[in-house]
């Protein structure tokens, strides 16, 4: 026996996982729909997220030297933050355009509130919020995918299903449209909800952000976190729920005729609400309160597709509700065992 | 079977490894050391001298009050010394010390009858009597809980042996042994507060135990035995009450609030003993556990042997023990001497070797929220932990702070690794000292 006993406050025994394997835990789950970037968009979309992701790094390991703090960015969040932000931006950005998302992603969203576990916005999607602003022009030219795509061109640039479904609703809704454009519109309509169509927003081989577009890729992440419990399936569950709900009610031309499945495939969904609403630094703490916030984040989501004037929602969405945690972490805490229903 | 309670966890670790083997007797130390304050409450009075000669059983102090109990020697010899030793409970405490004459010659129990179908006063002083006190870790007076308030009416007695600790297995093997007795105990705590319904819990993963303890209950009338999920913190009294009688005890408030009596099952058998044979409490099971343990095990220790001895005569420790632990590992109290002595509430010794210390800086935290779901208690360790830190008193004590029972799940499930109930311990003391309970309910 050693001459010097240890002591330290109970328990003496600790669950395996740490802040590191979460982060990495994530990392492993964003492989799978970043192999299938590379797939449709190729190797340039790997160099974009190769390029975010460093930038990431190098920024908060600069941050933390400047500040005279710990170097701490083996932890693996900043890694997170850069794939993030590079899933979120078309595959033919120029390459500053990560570089830019990434520094502002931490030197603005992250590192000034205090580092990790303290900001209060996601980064990656501060970022996205920034870039889009900034460079809308870099933000919206989409490639279309270039392999498993019928014209195999690079860089053919390609409207999202989104995109579409904006522009055909915007004919029907125009009192001016004539027969003829009313006619193109519920073509590209049906066209849009066909089987084949269908088909391509789940194995991804549509125009979009270079990490959204595969709903079977990204699924697969998620259910390695799910799996791992790392995230819960509260946020994920409820945000996708009330997207389909709010489709199918409102997104048709009628009502209770839209395509829920259509919504909860396209656009940024599955990403924001796997990958970027399951933040847990950004989002509520309590069971209840991952409830709330997928509601909230999938009303905004219907909302901002369905009535604004802008095709996605998902980024804008979680961004607001980012900003009502502390609230909605404070309106949903636990009962307490014993607690007597009459309590505030 | 019945639920379960939110949260909790199911921690890994080496639960059977000492369960399947027969308990070994430690044999009588050339030296004891017997707290006067192995209990809760008011710290017993000594009335004995130094140079007094002792029998085992001979009571050498006594109750100060009513949350108080009487102290008995574990070996007979002779009284060398009354002053401070160190304590489990950490510090120094005032204790007697008996040095062994090697007869381990016992008291006349002769006088003693079986007052199994006493009135209940007669059990609960011969409860007392026999320096009975919570042997599941809470070292509560045994006999005060068996005294209901006039007005309380008592319907449920529970007899505890989910033994949810991690690597303890003394309940399970006393359940296996003295199945009977403990049964008898738990019908004589029945009679003591007029309950009608008896309950034994155990944990599923103890087979052997439930069929010893169901066999030993046969049809008696009003009790039943419980099959419960293996699940930390299982055997925390709230959780143990709200699985098997659906009630919820009130925030801050008693078992008895909702007509409930609580006793850990080797207190079951320690009141057995007493009230049926007149055994004062002097001796108890101990599991020694943990990657240091040369022999881990059950052993019957004498109170008041030094846990060095107990080490030293099961087996040692291994050259690299880096910690010694008293109780459990989720909830016992790491011990800066091999010196102290084994008490009344002491359920394990668990000695750690070097490399399974947590030695990991803790980090800040991701608020991934993990602490939130498992806490059995619905509190927000979180929250709780950050305003325990940054002495944010009134926040800690609205957010209820108080009612937080030290479990450890929280601090378990940590990514960050923070030290979550060393804060709470800081934090509750904070709160009590500035006397905002906050409101309860």
């Amino acid at each position: 026996m050693k001459g010097n006993l240890s002591i330290a406050s109970s328990p003496h025994l600790r669950d395996g996982l740490d802040t590191k394997s979460v982060m990495y835990a994530v990392v492993i789950a964003l492989v799978p729909a970043g192999a299938g970037a590379a797939y449709y968009f190729g190797m340039r979309a790997l160099a974009v997220v190769v390029a975010a992701s460093l930038s990431a790094v190098a920024a908060e390991a600069a941050w933390q030297c400047a500040a005279r703090r710990p170097v701490t960015v083996t932890d693996g969040s900043a890694l997170v933050t850069g794939i993030l932000l590079a899933f979120n931006l078309p595959s033919g950005v120029p390459y500053w355009l990560p570089v830019a998302g990434s520094v502002f992603a931490i030197a603005v969203a992250k590192m000034p509130f205090g580092g990790l576990g303290y900001n209060l916005l996601n980064p990656a999607l501060a970022a996205r919020a920034f870039l889009l602003v900034s460079w809308p022009v870099h933000m919206m030219t989409w490639t279309a995918p270039s392999r498993g795509s019928m014209s195999g061109i690079d860089a053919v640039t390609e409207a999202t299903p989104l995109g579409v479904y904006r522009y055909a609703h915007g004919i029907l809704a125009d009192p001016a449209s004539t027969a003829q454009d009313l006619g193109h519109a519920a073509t590209c309509l049906k066209e849009l909800y066909s089987t084949a169509s269908t088909r391509n927003l789940f194995f991804g081989n549509h125009g979009g952000s270079l990490g959204e577009t595969s709903v079977l890729l990204l699924l697969v992440g998620v259910a390695y976190l799910l799996a791992r419990r790392i995230i819960s399936w509260r946020i994920p569950v409820s945000y996708i729920g009330t997207v389909a709900l709010v489709a199918w009610i409102m997104g048709g031309e009628r009502p209770f005729q839209g395509h829920p499945l259509f919504h909860v495939m396209s656009g940024g969904l599955i990403l924001g609400a796997c990958f970027m609403a399951t933040d847990i630094v950004t989002t509520p703490v309590t069971p209840r309160g991952k409830l709330f916030f997928g509601v909230g984040c999938g009303i905004l989501t219907s909302i901002i597709r369905l009535k604004g004037g802008y095709p996605e929602g998902v980024s804008y969405s979680i961004l607001l509700m980012n900003t009502t945690v502390p609230l909605i972490d404070r309106l949903t805490r636990p009962r307490i065992l014993g607690e007597t229903k009459a309590v505030k | 079977m019945v639920g379960t309670f939110r949260g909790g966890i199911r921690p890994k670790g080496a639960r059977a490894a000492t369960s399947t083997k027969t308990v070994r007797d430690i044999a009588p130390p050339p030296r004891v050391i017997l707290p006067l304050s192995q209990h809760t409450g008011t710290p017993a009075k000594p009335i004995v001298k130094v140079g007094d000669a002792v029998k085992r059983g001979t009571k050498i102090a006594e109750a100060d009050g009513f949350i108080s109990v009487p102290v008995h020697a574990s070996i007979s010899g002779r009284v060398t010394a009354i002053r401070d030793f160190p304590h489990p409970a950490g510090g120094m405490m005032p204790a007697i010390e008996i040095e062994g004459d090697g007869k381990d010659e016992a008291v006349d129990a002769a006088l003693w009858q079986d007052l199994a179908a006493a009135e209940p006063e007669a059990i609960r002083r011969a409860v007392w009597e026999a320096g009975i006190v919570g042997l599941g870790g809470a070292g509560f007076p045994t006999h005060v809980k068996l005294s209901p308030p006039a007005g309380v009416k008592i319907d449920t007695v529970i007899l505890n042996g989910a033994e949810c600790e991690p690597g303890l297995s003394g309940d399970h093997r006393l359940m296996v042994d003295e199945a009977k007795a403990i049964v008898d105990g738990l019908v004589i705590a029945m009679r003591a507060v007029g309950a009608p319904r008896g309950y034994v819990g155990i944990e599923r993963n103890k087979p052997g135990a439930l069929a010893k303890i169901s066999e030993a209950a046969g049809n008696l009338a009003g009790i039943r035995v419980i099959s419960l999920a293996v699940k930390y913190p299982q055997g925390a009294e709230k959780m143990l009450i709200k699985v098997i009688t659906r009630r919820e005890v009130p925030r801050r408030g008693l078992p008895l609030d909702v007509g409930c009596v609580v006793q850990n099952v080797a207190t079951g058998f320690a009141l057995a003993q007493a009230v049926k044979h007149g055994k004062p409490l002097t001796s108890r099971l101990v599991t020694l556990a943990g990657s240091a343990a040369a022999a881990p095990g059950v052993l019957r220790v004498r109170l008041g042997t030094p846990v060095s001895h107990v080490i030293a005569l099961s087996g040692g420790a291994r050259d690299d023990c880096a910690r010694i632990v008293l109780g459990g590992p989720m909830t016992g109290v790491a011990q800066s001497t091999a010196d102290v002595p084994i008490v009344k509430a002491t359920t394990g010794i668990i000695l750690m070797r070097e490399r399974d210390l947590r030695t990991e800086r803790a980090g800040p935290c991701i608020r991934c929220g993990r602490c939130v779901e498992r806490c059995p208690m619905g509190l927000m360790p979180n929250d709780l932990a950050r305003f325990a830190e940054r002495s944010r008193v009134d926040s800690a004590a609205s957010y209820g702070i108080l009612d937080c029972i030290e479990c450890g799940v929280c601090a378990y499930v940590c990514p960050a690794k923070i030290d979550m109930v060393h804060w709470m311990r800081l934090g509750k003391a904070a709160v009590t000292a500035a006397g905002q309970a906050g409101s309860p309910g």
